[in-house]
């Protein structure tokens, strides 16, 4: 199924755009805004609507994105809870993109080393894995008092809140199902 | 929550107790403020003054951690006021079902403690039954031990006066408070209660939202539209996370994890053991069985049990909970953690034991946006000495939200489709493709190995492309199921079959991908009628919006109330029509014996005021926070019986001599749980900037602070030091011998990000409610002094 933010909601969107921003005063001028919103460099973007990622209200966002830089998001008008609307949180929604302490490539901590070291991906993910196969092997619990238990009690697995449902799913499916371990928590229960 | 944002514009009286939606939940706002606008009545219910409660018809103050109180007397008003909806409780609930005699409540005990294990034996709160098993009623409700009598009793020791002694409400405010929400009884309006973690995180936090849901029944609340019992949830996709049994206790939908207990030694003796003999959940073995063929495929058939031996079992009684994998690591059980998206050095109870103990762990995997204070919880910044913590951590970064697709679900159940704009930042990537990664590589080191570690692994049907980008699509698939021979999508969990010729990845979300078409990714906002939206997205469950809207109509099937109509029973057509997706048997008409038990989930179809579910008995019972400023007014209990203790070293416990203000937690607007995802973002760090703490005129004046002094909260854990902020949002409480203080403190601060600051939970209590060991973080004691 496409997604579908039609030509005539577009239209509606630009007239909607600076009042969101002069709503939380970011310093943006209403008046010139309207008056050069033929030249806004979103007219040429497509938004692509999301839903916000931080209350669980759910609100509807587009997103204005060209290849390499998130140019502009705001409160998507059709959605039926927000309806244009969004908080201090939504509506700052681009910097969780542009943010400068946005971490982009893998890291590693040495036992007992005071820095952080820029790693590639292979190494991030070779470390994780036999760090998962060492612990599991040796603490892997086959059968307890007769009964086949099929678990680990030595690792641990925290978080789920804030993904998406799909990854909830693997996550349970990979750790639980997969692996057998019995310490699986989230946000949930804090 | 039962019902969803859009529908609260419907209610008469919203009640919103242990939640703050004008600043946690801004845009929900809009439609309490059109329920307002409509006339409807906004009732708030807080330790503090918050901008809820500016936008409030009526404030109620109550001190952190007395919420039974507080609603066991407006229970306790409505019955004794005759306010409480009659035809609805005598019919709707299990008002009439008469209780065994075993069953008793003195002094703040329910029959059947056993103090040694903190346990009762709930067979002690069973129901009569006749010879057949057949539940004893009487209709009139006038049975001395009918569960209407039983609850009258039990609340008419919640007077106005005790109850207002121990909350520290303005008596007068309180009637009319309880006046108000209880006109809502009256058949055709509607109440709503809302909550949040103000709500839950308590000892008795569980026992908080029964006696929430207790009130809304007997009000006749329930089912109806601008009704509910409504959880505010924090997070984008807590609910969601919690549906797909990211806890130990569940897997997805609900359904028990196996143990070690005996019953559960075989597929068949476990099913026997999480299958109820009546109610929707008799399902249960379609459920577990497509699940398992979820999880293991061709692995799983009808021979091995569908793969059942596969699944851990966890130690039987054990608690593998969140404060209890601290306690775990303290003593040194635990090697490794894995962590995605998920900060336990700032959001943890008592965190400053929370990290120390993390010092023990050979390894940790951090998957986040940004720095988390856990996953530098090593670095001198966090105050340790690095060259003494042997852990290795690896961070691997994650992309935002719309740097990826995927569905989240929120707190109105509505799973909502997100696209993707642009692709993951740097090298990051989605946690699907972790997770996935992680798996496929995982799979090919235990490729050849024989060991029962490695069979579990192998057994696992892992079928989202071949590649390390993971097809979505086929994850999608395989939550909704499909069946196993022929490929095609379930329609509906209805279709589940128990004989592993279906899967269904998490079976209350069945039906959102039935054929080609994702439901979730539906954009049609034409209202369908009472705010529905049935074509926006998808609902669970069968994107039904309201839950039980059966009792949103009288016992002939006619709506309570003509402006608000859930579903109607229409004879000419013989089936239910209306403006939601029917919470019933489509076609179960009026002839049939169970025609008026809307509440088809539970046993016997009524909603129970009574119930045995919980450890801590079958009505809420109001006991004192674990830390607490006076000794209980209702009995001489202090402290809720079946809470079970953790780790002694991680739960100092402070006194009331020592620590004599009562402290509670909150959010910001500006900020978002433990801060990972707001004080890396300039300007939400521009507009909070600083940790402050809370206090009243009154306390400022005592302890000659003034605005913008730095003070020290200390608690029996540890101190924090940040600005004071004196408003006039907290009050001296006046209760019933004595005044107390109260302060209250965000807990979004740490020392990383843009916007640094203490960090609150260094100062909450390790201990939990007896039912989901959710820590009280929400009343505890302190002092306060200038720095
Ligand atoms: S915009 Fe605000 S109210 Fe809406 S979902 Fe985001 S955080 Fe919640």
């Amino acid at each position: 199924m496409e997604m579908n933010v039609t030509r005539r909601q577009f239209l509606k969107l630009s007239g909607a755009v600076a009042a969101t921003l002069a709503i939380v005063e970011l310093g943006f001028d209403d008046k010139s805004a309207k008056a050069k919103s033929g030249e806004f460099k979103i007219a040429t973007l497509k938004p692509t609507p999301t839903i916000c990622p931080y209350c669980s209200v759910g609100c509807g966002i587009l997103v204005y994105a060209n290849e390499n830089d998130v140019v502009y998001t705001e409160g998507d008008p059709d959605h039926p809870i927000n309806e244009g609307t969004l908080c201090s949180k939504g509506t700052t929604v681009r910097q969780v993109y542009t943010s400068e302490k946005r971490i982009t490539k893998p890291m590693y901590r040495a036992p007992g080393s005071s820095k952080w070291e820029e790693v590639d991906w292979d190494f991030a993910f070779e470390k994780v894995v036999k760090n998962i196969k060492e612990t599991r092997d040796k603490s892997f619990i086959h059968q307890e008092g007769g009964v086949t238990v099929n678990r680990t009690d030595a690792i641990a697995y925290l978080g789920g809140a804030a993904l998406d449902n799909e990854e909830c799913h693997l996550n349970h499916k990979l750790f639980r199902a997969g692996l057998g371990l019995s310490y699986i928590e989230h946000q949930a229960r804090i | 929550m039962t019902n969803h944002w859009n529908d609260l514009q419907y209610a008469d009286a919203l009640m919103v107790i242990g939640a703050n939606p004008a600043e946690n939940h801004p845009i929900s706002f809009r439609w309490i403020s059109k329920a307002i606008e409509k006339g409807g009545k906004l009732i708030s219910v807080d330790p503090r003054y918050t901008r809820t409660s500016q936008m409030a018809n009526m404030y109620a103050q109550l001190r952190s951690g007395t919420d039974i109180a507080f609603i066991g007397g407006m229970i306790n008003y409505a019955l004794e006021n005759n306010q409480y909806h009659n035809e609805y409780v005598a019919n709707y609930t299990n008002a009439s079902w008469i209780v065994e005699d075993s069953y008793s409540f003195e002094d703040g005990m329910f029959s059947g403690y056993d103090e040694k294990t903190r346990t009762y034996d709930k067979k002690k709160w069973a129901f009569k039954a006749d010879a057949e098993g057949n539940t004893l009623k009487d209709p009139t409700l006038q049975h001395p031990n009918c569960v209407f009598q039983l609850m009258k009793k039990h609340y008419s020791r919640y007077d106005a006066d005790t109850v207002c002694g121990v909350t520290g409400t303005d008596k007068k405010m309180y009637i009319e408070i309880c006046k108000t929400f209880g006109a809502t009884g009256q058949t055709g309006k509607a109440g709503t209660i809302l909550y949040a973690m103000g709500g839950t995180q308590h000892t008795v936090g569980t026992q908080n939202i029964r006696a929430y849901a207790i009130l809304q029944l007997i009000l006749g609340n329930i089912g109806i539209a601008g009704g509910g019992v409504n959880a505010l949830r924090g997070e984008s996709n807590v609910q969601g996370s919690t549906d797909f049994g990211l806890l130990y206790h569940n897997v997805p939908g609900y359904m028990d994890v196996p143990t070690t207990a005996e019953g559960d030694l075989t597929y068949e003796g476990f099913l026997t053991r999480i299958t109820p003999k009546a109610g929707y959940k008799i399902n249960h073995p379609k459920f577990f069985t497509s699940m398992l063929k979820s999880f293991y495929g061709d692995n799983a058939t009808k021979d091995n049990e569908f793969g059942y031996h596969y699944m851990p079992k966890i130690q039987a009684g054990k608690n593998y909970s969140f404060m209890r994998i601290f306690d775990a690591m303290y003593r040194k059980e635990i090697e490794g953690m894995i962590l995605y998206g998920s900060n336990p050095v700032v959001g943890g109870p008592n965190s400053f034991k929370e990290q120390a103990a993390m010092g023990n762990l050979k390894w940790m995997v951090a998957i986040d946006l940004f720095e988390t204070e856990t996953s530098t919880f090593w670095q001198r910044e966090a105050g340790a000495d690095p060259a003494s913590i042997q852990t290795e951590v690896i961070f691997l970064p994650a992309c935002g939200s719309f740097e990826k697709e995927g569905t989240v679900t929120n707190s109105g159940r509505w799973m909502q489709y997100r696209w993707q704009a642009i692709k993951p930042k740097g090298e990051s990537r989605a946690d699907l493709e972790i997770t996935h990664m992680l798996a496929r590589r995982l799979q090919e080191l235990y490729k050849n190995e024989s060991s029962p570690a490695a069979k579990q692994m192998q057994a696992l049907y892992w079928n989202y492309g071949e590649h390390d980008h993971p097809d979505i699509d086929l994850v999608s698939r395989d939550i909704n199921g499909y069946d196993w021979k022929t490929k095609k999508q379930v329609k509906s969990f209805g279709d589940l079959k128990d004989d592993g010729s279906t899967t269904a990845g998490c079976w209350i979300y069945t039906g959102f991908y039935p054929e080609n078409d994702n439901l979730s990714k539906r954009r049609d906002n034409k209202d369908t009628g009472m705010s529905n939206f049935l074509n926006w997205s998808f609902a669970w469950p069968a994107n039904r919006r309201v839950l039980y809207n059966r009792a949103s109509a009288d016992l002939n099937g006619k709506a309570w109330s003509k402006e608000r109509v859930g579903i109607e029973w229409d004879g000419l057509k013989g089936q239910w029509v209306g403006n939601d997706v029917p919470d019933f048997v489509k076609d179960k008409g009026p002839q049939d014996p169970t025609f008026a038990d809307p509440f088809i989930m539970q046993v016997g179809g009524k909603g129970y005021l009574f119930s045995s579910g919980l450890n801590e008995g079958p009505f809420p019972e109001h006991y004192e926070p674990y830390e607490n400023p006076m000794s209980n007014s209702f009995s001489s209990v202090q402290f809720n019986p079946a809470v079970q203790f953790g780790e002694k070293e991680m739960n100092a416990k402070g006194e009331s001599d020592k620590y004599p203000i009562v402290a509670t937690t909150y959010r910001l607007s500006e900020h978002w749980q433990s801060g990972v995802m707001t004080r890396n973002v300039p300007w939400l760090a521009e507009l909070v900037n600083n940790m402050f703490i809370e206090i009243s005129e009154e306390l400022a004046k005592e302890k000659g602070i003034k605005e913008k002094d730095k003070v020290v909260v200390s608690t029996a854990r540890g101190e924090i030091e940040a600005y004071a902020m004196i408003t006039k949002r907290f009050k001296p409480y006046k209760l019933k011998d004595k005044t107390v203080h109260h302060i209250g403190m965000p807990w979004h601060f740490g020392y990383k990000g843009i916007a640094t600051g203490a960090t609150a939970n260094r100062l909450t209590p390790h201990i939990g409610d007896a039912n989901s060991t959710i820590p009280e973080y929400k009343a505890f004691l302190c002092d306060v002094r200038r720095a």
